[in-house]
């Protein structure tokens, strides 16, 4: 059990059965009177966000989330489907749990899964991916001012910024935690 | 030691076959034992502990600005507070009653305002402290409410505190409601606590068995009852003492968001 002391951004912990992650925390105490934990609260299966304030002496349960590690194998109707390389047991995740990462997830990509008691509920990228870019218009000769970019679209159908030397068929390396273009891989 | 409810020491090991000691986490005793002895105006600065104490305003090791004088009461102790800022600020800008903090300016032009608790409670929580004991919304709505609201142009004491929050100050003699408290905020930042000290023995020893036993209730470590300091009460006449701490003082005067920023290193980087 975690007790209020222990309350930090980012720490994960279970109210009414729903796993919340800690996105912000401030530590009030008037100088004679009791300490107030105040959070905000995000829970990590419905993306709802909330604030508490707590008083010390509270207890929590730490919310454990396991990671599997999976392979993407496509999306429908129903969402996104990953498959577990041991198991070959198969899970979906619905396109607001997979969030953001969509943008960056290619079939056959080997991704982790969190899990909480059982139930998947959302998606961890590598860091960074290598993703073909299939449409970007001709950068123009001699255009040599620093920092100018131009957007392209990715095999993922997702749009990026990027210098004015990248070209159709590129491969790009790309960091999932900011969605953006880091170098070129190759040609 | 003084029972806190809300103040936690940091116990320590007393050595081979003694009893354990704590960590000072205010000199509020010993200072009154020394007026009593015959001190007239004294202050110590250094370094006190709390445990649990960590924020953007808290570190669980801080310095500690307490000073007392005899023959005074809390009113003087905002004068003297007005002149430390004063002269603190000309120190590091100049004579000029103005501090820069971030985009705007801070007067420190005395007199600073002063608003009672029991008026701004009614003004931004809605209700009156003086009517209704209820410590647990207090402390809530002082840091949710009325903190947030208090003027930033210039320094504030907040003043006559509930009866029922007093520890070691004096009940005021033109209402027993309230006991001679102040706090000063600056910037929204609890700066400084002072009293017009009690020097009541019978009336303090109550208070501390009172606490005492709320903190038995919750199951927290009591403490021997302070003895000497009851003693010395028999001998000390009407005072008034405050603290103030430092790192603050120096949050507000150098415009830093965080208490991490003041000072060499925090808790976490030893």
């Amino acid at each position: 059990m975690y007790d209020s002391s222990d309350l930090r951004k980012g720490l994960k912990i279970v109210i009414d059965d729903e796993p919340y992650i800690i996105t912000d925390f401030q530590f009030s105490k008037p100088g004679k009177g009791q300490a107030l934990y105040r959070c905000k609260l995000k829970n990590m299966m419905t993306g709802y966000t909330m604030d508490r304030t707590y008083r010390s002496g509270d207890k929590f349960e730490p919310a454990n989330l396991d990671e599997v590690h999976m392979q993407y194998l496509y999306n429908d109707a129903e969402g996104y489907h990953f498959m577990d390389l041991n198991s070959y047991e198969q899970i979906t995740l619905t396109e607001e749990q997979v969030g953001d990462a969509k943008n960056f997830l290619q079939d056959n990509m080997e991704v982790d899964i969190l899990f909480f008691r059982g139930t998947p509920i959302s998606i961890s990228l590598p860091t960074f991916v290598e993703l073909k870019v299939i449409e970007a218009m001709p950068g123009v000769k001699g255009d040599t001012a620093t920092g100018a970019t131009k957007p392209v679209t990715l095999e993922t159908g997702h749009k990026i910024q990027v210098p004015l030397f990248i070209e159709e068929g590129d491969i790009l390396k790309i960091d999932t935690r900011t969605g953006e273009y880091v170098e070129r891989a190759k040609k | 030691m003084a029972p806190e409810i809300n103040i936690e020491p940091f116990k320590v090991d007393g050595g081979a076959g003694k009893e354990s000691r704590y960590l000072i986490t205010s000199p509020e005793l010993n200072m009154k034992r020394l007026l009593a002895s015959g001190l007239d105006k004294i202050f110590q600065l250094g370094p006190v502990f709390r445990k649990g104490e960590r924020g953007d305003l808290h570190l669980p090791e801080f310095t500690l600005l307490e000073w007392y004088r005899k023959g005074a009461d809390y009113s003087d102790l905002m004068k003297d507070c007005e002149l430390l800022l004063k002269v603190s600020a000309a120190a590091l800008y100049g004579d000029t009653n103005q501090i820069p903090i971030s985009t705007k300016y801070l007067s420190l032009k005395p007199p600073f305002h002063i608003i009672t608790v029991d008026d701004a409670f009614k003004k931004w929580a809605g209700w009156s402290p003086l009517e209704s004991c209820e410590p647990d919304r207090f402390d809530h709505d002082m840091v949710t409410l009325v903190e947030p609201m208090l003027p930033r142009d210039k320094p504030v004491f907040l003043i006559d505190y509930p009866a029922w929050q007093a520890s070691l100050a004096r009940l005021s003699p033109r209402n027993k409601k309230v006991a001679e408290r102040v706090e000063l905020y600056i910037n929204g930042i609890e700066l400084a606590n002072g009293f017009s000290e009690l020097v009541d023995r019978h009336e303090q020893e109550e208070r501390f068995k009172h606490e005492t036993e709320k903190m038995r209730r919750v199951g927290r470590e009591t403490y021997p009852q302070p003895c000497h300091f009851f003693t010395a009460l028999d001998r000390l006449d009407e005072c008034a003492g405050m603290a103030l701490g430092v790192d603050r003082l120096i949050m507000v005067l150098t415009g830093a968001d965080k208490i991490d920023e003041v000072v060499a290193f925090t808790p976490e980087e030893c």
